[in-house]
């Protein structure tokens, strides 16, 4: 489990982050929901020390990772995570199937003859068909990188998976099919993940717990049941996709 | 006035913090991690493949206009073109050769090295290798400076025969000194802590244009235009360091006796 302490984070001057406190269940999809720039990437990578907080604390399994210094203990607890980037973070001067089994390397015991049957694989789980492996990611569009990209992070089998919004860009049926690879990770390998999207439609039928980023803060926590209820007037305009309503008034104040 | 220069202090001395960090971690890395040996000596074969054309050309053209300078100025002086090939010689092993490698070698590939590690960090690459097992200073710092560390002393090396063959040609062809004279000026005055006075400084070369290169471009932020910040940074830091630190090597090698 992942319990998220008072968590605070500041760049220069902005604070981004204030006082979130969050518990990600083991073996649950918790997404998180919230307007553009309001920090929910800044969320995720603080959970695996892409970003420092500034303070507060991040409990994974009990310990506080925010106070490691090591780098190898760092890297011995991001081994158990998956982070799947916004724009794919694909390695450019690597092809797709070198992208896909770079973790392997790194992170497994994997012999090398066995790359290009995972590879084979992951790309297949993610709809693509293995001669996409020999392309570069040049030559992909944005919704095929970023569907390597969640080949690259399946291919290491991790415990945590975080998905930075997994369904943009993409087509809403392949967005549905991701959805369902979600589902099917915490029902087969009881994956735990942490979805950001904007995709309420995905949020809805993939999330056990929903929790919605607002000006720094968990405005709401809770289930996708009572997400659907809440009479909360921001988050209900969120739920709703509308141009009118609490946000909206604050943003014209501004 | 004074809050801009406070600002441009301290901004200088987080760029010096920041790079003594990475140096610090990279000599962590390098015993706590295995040694990237293939994408090492991949580095210093990219980075001699791209600079040697450049260093040839620039170090030929160099030695003869040395010796042409030398042959008319010592020819008025004196009657008769002599030592062209000491001055030749020693201008270019002690001084010019690494001068000259280290600013072709920070236009050219370091250049490029802040640009790829640039463009990595702005497009959250550097943030996927930790996520996959991989620490960004052992998979992208250590073997770009191991590959500078290895091509400059090599490239070096090619700069001096260039610039002493630029002189020859010059001094053969254009001077009229005999070729042996030429090559009898060199031997005679010229000794192994000369070579090695070179050497030293090419080696301290590298080590600084690896340091500011990799650096600027892993601290890269910005999106395109901060990529074209960073490199150009890196490039005009390295070479004003490069002349700055070649006034104290010189100053400190030849107290040494070197």
């Amino acid at each position: 489990m992942i319990e998220i302490q008072n968590l605070q984070k500041q760049f220069g001057d902005k604070q981004v982050l204030k006082n979130v406190n969050l518990k990600i269940e083991e073996g649950k999809v918790t997404c998180i929901l919230g307007g553009s720039g309001c920090g929910k990437s800044t969320l995720i990578k603080c959970m695996i020390r892409l970003e420092d907080a500034t303070s507060g604390k991040i409990l994974v399994d009990g310990k506080d990772i925010t106070q490691i210094k090591s780098e190898i203990k760092l890297a011995a607890i991001r081994r158990h995570f998956g982070y799947l980037f916004q724009e794919g973070a694909l390695f450019d001067s690597m092809t797709v199937g070198e992208n896909v089994s770079f973790g392997l390397k790194y992170l497994t015991d994997v012999p090398e003859s066995e790359y290009p049957r995972i590879v084979r694989e992951k790309l297949a789980l993610v709809g693509l068909k293995e001669d996409v492996a020999n392309l570069n990611p040049s030559e992909l569009s944005g919704g095929m990188k970023k569907r390597v990209s969640l080949a690259r992070v399946l291919a290491v089998n991790p415990k945590v998976i975080l998905y930075d919004e997994p369904t943009t860009g993409l087509d809403p049926i392949m967005s549905d099919i991701i959805s369902d690879l979600v589902l099917d990770l915490k029902a087969k390998l009881g994956v735990t993940s942490v979805v950001i999207t904007h995709d309420m439609h995905s949020a809805f039928k993939i999330a056990d717990y929903i929790a919605f980023l607002y000006e720094g803060k968990i405005l709401l926590y809770g289930t996708p049941e009572e997400f659907r209820k809440t009479d909360n007037p921001y988050v209900k305009q969120f739920v709703n996709g509308s141009s009118h309503g609490p946000i909206q008034m604050k943003l014209m104040r501004e | 006035m004074f809050s801009a220069i406070g600002r441009y202090m301290s901004n200088l001395f987080s760029q010096v913090g920041g790079a003594t960090a990475m140096v610090r971690s990279s000599v962590f890395w390098l015993f706590h991690s295995r040694f990237e040996f293939h994408q090492s000596v991949e580095q210093g074969i990219t980075i001699g493949v791209e600079s040697f054309g450049v260093v040839a050309l620039t170090s030929l053209f160099t030695g003869m206009v040395l010796a042409l300078q030398a042959g008319n100025t010592i020819g008025n002086i004196f009657g008769d073109p002599i030592f062209v090939g000491t001055i030749v010689a020693f201008s270019l092993i002690r001084e010019l050769g690494p001068v000259l490698t280290g600013v072709v070698i920070s236009g050219r590939a370091g250049a490029a090295v802040t640009a790829q590690i640039g463009t990595m960090a702005v497009t959250e690459q550097i943030d996927a290798l930790y996520t996959l097992g991989t620490n960004p200073i052992r998979y992208l710092v250590i073997p770009r400076m191991f590959g500078f560390i290895l091509t400059m002393p090599i490239l070096t090396l090619f700069s001096n025969v260039f610039g002493i063959l630029g002189g020859y040609l010059v001094a053969v062809y254009a001077l009229g000194v005999p070729g042996e004279v030429y090559f009898t000026d060199i031997t005679t005055f010229m000794g192994v802590s000369d070579f090695m006075h070179g050497f030293i400084k090419s080696f301290l070369f590298a080590f600084m244009i690896g340091t500011v290169c990799c650096y600027k471009g892993i601290s890269t932020r910005g999106g395109a235009e901060g990529v074209g910040k960073s490199t150009t940074g890196a490039v005009v830091t390295t070479i004003v360091l490069i002349l700055v630190m070649d006034y104290f090597l010189t100053a400190i090698l030849t107290a040494f006796g070197i």
